[in-house]
């Protein structure tokens, strides 16, 4: 079976549309920024964007952060067999 | 209103007890049946001391009733009701007699009103989750063994520290106590480890995921959240838990990164989530405890439903890793949209039950000017879609193709899916209800402008990064190392080295003891023997010689 035979959600042209949404989406959560009031504690969580870019930036950090530890810590799935 | 009060737990446990013994309409019946009336006696228990007893000089509340007690026992009875659906096709009745007590023991400790009984429902909750893990089979007796284990410190700890409560100041009520003093301590140590938290923790992804399809689902519900509730109780404010929340929301979301197993990720998460919580009861204020109530409760349903909706893969192929697993969104549409919902509401999302109640925590942390809490807290948020909210659909119904195209689970098991999905959009959808039961009085709106964008960012971008990493985050059949392989690596080793050592000694003491004990036995032999004169057989006529002359010899003197 060929992608273009399976199930429409795997075909390479359905998966180039839905990364366009999801690019869109994001961008309209961003721009959102511009159209709502936000009541910051501490300040930099009022900066434009600061959900965007502090999630992103989190979770790139526990993703390496959690290989750098896998590094030291995985072992194969039989170890304690 | 009649003045009887029904103590709601112990439906649950004596029902559970009649499962075995009736015919197996009548097992379902009871099955859906007991939670109901479960539910309707949690109502039915008036604000304060509703039942009193005395035992040994102290006197015990075993019922004990307020809006923090209704709260968890609202959600603990849903809970059995969805579990016990869900589990109808489960042929195991012990599994099912197991979870029902432990369901039952556990609404026992959110109604004690003293910590006697605290303590008895605790450790009985602790025996039959034990049973309930033994019930999947044989593969199921390690890790069973040393979740007991495990729990049964728990319980020595948390007995010593009762026993120097009540000891120190005669004190035997179940109330808000301060961190001062070991018992107070011990007691709090006891409430953590069943709260998943460190060092301990890997009790939970190591004894939960051995469980059956169906025994995992009750197991994440009671332990953990009891957990959560005594420290409610017990400990709201206490500063320790803020770092303890927040090393366990933190711990979640890494080894669940790392993970393989579908089942072990959502145990990860578990601690994720629980992790928010107890940071919430280190708040301490009116916001926060109602927000880790809140998370409670919307945690338990959208948890349950993960965990149905793996238990119907696992189910239905057999297979628990995401290595081996792929592509079933072609063949099981209702376990991948309910699996999917589950996974937008622990993520929070708006319109999802988590978004209405975690998002309390975090405003609370900001309220407080916890500065390193909310932004720890904001991280692990963006943390939860990653490693649980896209990262358990994406491996388990999407990625590659496994090949395997089995249909959705038996109906039983859907309905039970479509029902908790119904609550985690209901909740998110229209919260009134849960904020309305909550112990304190809400004034909070979860659909703000601000909370809503922030929200949306956060998840969204964490997502993108999911997707931007998808080579970085690709499963292999490993599993990570954590505390347990202190006894399950390290331990082992040295322990049966001892063994060996003790074993080879003890050969040579019999020796040089069994020299000096061939005499003894020689001798003892020589007239206990089947030769002996003491061991050989008398024929019957001497022995009716002895009695008469026994007999005759007790005349003379009586009539001396």
């Amino acid at each position: 079976m060929t992608p273009e035979q399976d199930h429409w959600l795997v075909r390479p042209a359905s998966i180039r549309k839905l990364w366009a949404g999801f690019i869109v989406v994001l961008a309209l959560t961003v721009l959102a920024d511009l159209f709502v009031e936000h009541h910051p504690h501490f300040g930099i969580d009022g900066t434009f964007g600061f959900g965007a870019w502090y999630g992103f930036i989190s979770c790139v950090a526990m993703v390496f952060f959690s290989k750098g530890l896998g590094l030291l810590l995985k072992r194969r799935d039989d170890y304690y067999e | 209103m009649s003045d009887i009060v029904i103590p709601p737990g112990l439906v649950l446990i004596v029902g559970a007890f009649a499962l075995p013994f009736v015919s197996l309409r009548l097992r379902n019946v009871l099955l859906l049946g007991l939670p109901l009336v479960a539910l309707a006696l949690v109502w039915m228990v008036p604000d304060g001391e509703a039942l009193r007893l005395s035992w040994f000089g102290y006197e015990l509340t075993p019922v004990r009733g307020d809006a923090l007690a209704r709260v968890f026992g609202t959600v603990f009875a849903l809970m059995v009701f969805g579990g016990g659906l869900y589990s109808l096709n489960q042929p195991r009745t012990l599994e099912l007699t197991s979870a029902y007590a432990y369901a039952g023991s556990a609404l026992g400790v959110v109604f004690a009103g003293d910590l006697l009984s605290v303590f008895v429902f605790w450790e009985l909750m602790a025996l039959a989750s034990t049973m309930v893990i033994w019930s999947a089979g044989r593969e199921a007796w390690g890790p069973g063994i040393r979740y007991a284990i495990i729990h049964l410190l728990g319980g020595v700890i948390l007995m010593a520290g009762v026993a120097g409560q009540i000891w120190t100041t005669g004190d035997i009520g179940f109330h808000a106590m301060a961190t001062d003093g070991w018992p107070r301590w011990l007691i709090l140590a006891g409430f953590l480890i069943n709260a998943g938290a460190p060092p301990l923790q890997a009790w939970l992804p190591d004894a939960y995921p051995a469980a059956s399809w169906s025994g995992m689902v009750f197991l994440s519900a009671f332990t953990t959240k009891t957990a959560v509730y005594v420290l409610m109780r017990g400990f709201p404010g206490a500063e320790i838990l803020l770092w303890v929340g927040l090393f366990m929301a933190c711990y979640g979301i890494v080894f669940a990164i790392l993970e393989n197993d579908m089942r072990r990720i959502l145990a990860y998460s578990i601690i994720n989530q629980v992790g928010f919580m107890v940071t919430g009861i280190g708040i301490g204020t009116e916001l926060a405890l109602n927000g880790a109530a809140a998370h409670a409760f919307a945690h338990i349903i959208y948890k349950a439903l993960l965990l149905m909706s793996a238990g119907s893969v696992l189910y239905m192929t057999g297979k628990s890793k995401c290595t081996d697993l792929g592509g079933l969104f072609r063949t099981m549409p209702v376990t991948t949209v309910c699996g999917t919902i589950g996974a937008l509401a622990i993520s929070a999302f708006p319109l999802t039950s988590g978004f209405v109640s975690k998002s309390m925590i975090n405003s609370a942390a900001g309220e407080e000017h916890l500065a390193v809490v909310w932004f720890v807290l904001a991280a692990a948020t963006a943390g939860v879609f990653l490693h649980a909210g896209i990262k358990f659909p994406w491996f388990v119904f999407f990625q590659k193709d496994s090949g395997m195209r089995p249909p959705d689970p038996p109906a039983n098991m859907r309905w039970a899916m479509y029902l908790l999905s119904a609550i985690c959009i209901g909740l998110g959808v229209f919260p009134q209800p849960l904020y309305a039961i909550l112990p304190y009085p809400v004034d909070y709106e979860p659909y703000t402008g601000s909370h809503v964008v922030q929200q949306l960012q956060l998840l969204l971008f964490s997502g993108l990064a999911f997707f931007l990493l998808l080579n970085a985050l690709k499963r292999t059949r490993t599993i990570t190392l954590d505390v347990d392989w202190l006894w399950r690596g390290l331990a082992p080793g040295p322990a049966v080295r001892l063994a060996r050592w003790v074993s080879a000694w003890r050969a040579v003491a019999l020796e040089r003891l069994g020299g000096s004990l061939t005499f003894v036995v020689g001798s003892l032999r020589r007239h206990h023997g089947p030769e002996g004169i003491v061991g050989g057989t008398w024929p019957t006529g001497v022995m009716a010689f002895w009695t008469t002359v026994l007999l005759a010899g007790l005349l003379v003197v009586y009539y001396i």
